[in-house]
């Protein structure tokens, strides 16, 4: 008698074992991170980003290490951990595209046009902006992520983050919650994090800039944003404007905390 | 073309040893084509040999269905701390690259 329940219980199990791997989608993704997580290709590019931190360029002919990303000139331990932030020199919140694209014009004398005509980079060719950010990211690695939050100006960018973040407009009126406000939204395969709250958007912001195996590159937070306003049909947003730094801003202090565990790996 | 760099890390753990390795390389399908319309000629990494302190342990065929950029994982039997492991890759062009590492 026993011996036939035990059967029954071990044909019901096994008849339901199909059905569960079918529904368990959001495991099978977590494992498949877990396994990319470590050793990413994302490292083959910290070398060449370290080179041209170091590389005398511009009129002035001179490197970036004298670029203070507020730890100090030339200071990239722990930098990326701590931004964005408030920079006097500057009299804004930047994050760190936008306080390189500011060195860039300061410190080694580029015009704009010319620092910032290819900021994204293609499979083929990462831009000088994306082997940058990967390298200065990667020495934060294992610092707690703190973004500035004392100065006026570095709450006053949260506020219109957060702002623009719920906002809705554009063709299709869609806003950045439309996809990221609220719980089991996918595209496709693709669970999308609630990016309102502190843990849908911890591990976001700890694991970016990224490698995407989806196009082999590497890739910044200012493109991510960028993509998402291609993905929801609003106007192209100005690389390292206000509006950018500012999304930025809101997400990394929703998020702060979190250990740095990039440059990751993602889809 | 000259190849790009390598990343190598070998990890003990008990009774064996982990190998992780990054390539970089362009894993060219054959399949693809340019702005002007030509083919984009096959062209990726056809063989990957992990040596343990000289000794050949992995022979691997790779074939283009692997991603731009690879990475690779090995597990080997044994190993000690300080043993010197060597991976390295030959495309089917003949361009060669190699990396060298200790077991820590």
């Amino acid at each position: 008698m026993l011996k036939t329940l035990m059967g029954g219980v071990a044909l019901a199990l096994a008849a339901a074992m199909p059905l569960q791997a079918q529904v368990d989608i959001r495991k099978e993704t977590q494992r498949w991170q877990q396994m990319i997580a470590e050793g990413s290709p994302a490292e083959l590019f910290e070398i060449e980003g370290e080179d041209l931190w170091k590389k005398k360029q511009g009129p002035k002919n001179v490197s970036l290490e004298g670029c203070d990303l507020g730890q100090g000139p030339g200071v990239v331990k722990a930098a990326y951990a701590r931004l964005p932030r408030y920079f006097a020199d500057a009299d804004r919140v930047m994050d760190l595209e936008t306080r390189l694209l500011h060195c860039m014009l300061t410190l080694q004398g580029r015009s704009r046009e010319d620092a910032a005509r290819r900021v994204f980079g293609n499979e083929d060719r990462p831009s000088e902006m994306e082997l940058l950010s990967i390298y200065i990211a990667g020495q934060s690695r294992g610092v707690p992520m703190a973004p500035g939050t004392r100065h006026a100006k570095e709450r006053e960018a949260f506020e219109l983050g957060q702002k623009l973040f719920f906002h809705r407009a554009g063709a299709w009126d869609f806003s950045c919650s439309s996809c990221h406000g609220e719980a089991d939204k996918r595209i496709r395969m693709q669970f999308l994090p609630v990016m309102s709250q502190p843990e849908g958007v911890r591990k976001i912001v700890a694991t970016w800039p990224t490698y995407l195996v989806r196009n082999a590159q590497v890739k910044t937070m200012q493109w991510r944003i960028w993509d998402c306003y291609r993905q929801m049909r609003w106007p192209e947003p100005v690389f390292g404007s206000e509006a950018t730094v500012a999304l930025t801003q809101y997400l990394t202090v929703t998020g702060q905390g979190e250990p740095y565990a990039g440059p990751g790996t993602k889809r | 073309m000259s190849a790009g760099p390598m990343r190598m890390r070998a990890t003990l753990g008990s009774g064996f040893t982990d190998v992780r390795v990054l390539m970089s390389h362009v894993m060219e399908t054959g399949q693809r084509k340019d702005a002007s319309g030509q083919v984009i000629p096959l062209h990726f990494i056809q063989n990957v040999t992990v040596k343990l302190n000289g000794k050949t342990v992995v022979e691997g065929e790779v074939s283009q269905a692997v991603s731009r950029n690879p990475v690779f994982s090995f597990r080997l039997k044994g190993g000690q701390k300080g043993d010197k492991i060597e991976v390295s890759w030959l495309d089917n062009t003949g361009v060669t690259n190699k990396t060298e590492g200790a077991v820590a």
